[in-house]
């Protein structure tokens, strides 16, 4: 064990915030759905340290699993925003303002 | 674990992608920069020797979920509409969020807690790593899970197509 698990868990510490801030200022809708798979990437990396360190190969479905999830989401997200997009033609999140009250 | 200077280059590598993914001003330079980021991390799962993980990161991720940005992001044309003035950096309460969250994650680390189980060898890690044993896994204990992930995906694809349907008025 030359690099201990730790330095794997700061890595995806610092790796999800990045994602944090990419979801908190970009305003292009698609980057922001960018930023959510990084954070999802950091999260699987935790997953599969703490997987492999302790000989437990359940993490490593759950990062299987999580995958698969962030597909599907990556997917249908995509989708939204090309429905938006339709109508109108534009994928800046400050314009997308049919909620506000 | 393998070589110290493998994680560190790779390391490196991957938060330096990470931040061109989030300063790039073109969305497919952005995409580009998470593909590298991506092909890292994959690198970082074969040092852990997590093989099925890094290999299914790249077929799946890398090659597939960009593949769809990519895509979404031509079809979109955003070179034809007006350039955005896209980072908003005027908000400090953003960034006083994430530096709180980084900090906190980073004390977390710091504290070396023990884990109750001692970290395990080089080649047990790559035996449980390996395609052999989370295979067996996954059809006998997870088996169920698998289903229901199968159902998540069908319902995706259903919803993806409906979503981005053209409407025929």
């Amino acid at each position: 064990m030359d690099v201990s698990p730790n330095w794997y868990l700061a890595l995806s510490a610092v790796l999800f915030t990045i994602g944090t801030f990419g979801v908190l200022f970009r305003r292009n809708a698609i980057v922001v759905l960018m930023s959510v798979e990084l954070m999802l990437n950091a999260v699987n990396l935790t997953l599969v340290t703490f997987s492999q360190s302790m000989g437990d190969p359940s993490g490593q479905m759950l990062v299987f699993f999580s995958i698969a999830v962030a597909a599907a989401e990556a997917a249908v997200g995509l989708a939204i925003v090309i429905a938006i997009f339709r109508s109108k033609v534009t994928v800046d999140i400050t314009e997308i303002t049919l909620f506000k009250h | 674990m393998a070589a110290p200077s493998m994680f560190f280059l790779l390391a490196t590598v991957a938060v330096a992608a990470a931040l061109g993914m989030l300063i790039a001003r073109n969305p497919v330079a952005s995409a580009l920069w998470l593909v590298l980021n991506l092909f890292c991390i994959a690198g970082l799962y074969l040092t852990l020797n997590a093989s099925f993980i890094g290999v299914i990161q790249i077929l799946v991720y890398a090659g597939a979920i960009m593949v769809l940005f990519l895509f979404v992001i031509m079809l979109l044309n955003l070179s034809a509409l007006p350039e955005l003035e896209d980072i908003e950096w005027s908000s400090i309460g953003g960034f006083v969020v994430g530096i709180v969250l980084l900090s906190q994650l980073l004390y977390v680390v710091a504290l070396q807690f023990e884990l109750g189980v001692d970290p395990v060898a080089a080649e047990t890690a790559a035996e449980v790593g390996s395609a052999a044993t989370l295979g067996e896994i996954l059809f006998t204990r997870y088996a169920l899970h698998l289903q229901v992930a199968g159902i998540l995906l069908l319902a995706a694809t259903v919803g993806a197509v409906l979503l981005a349907q053209r409407r025929f008025e």
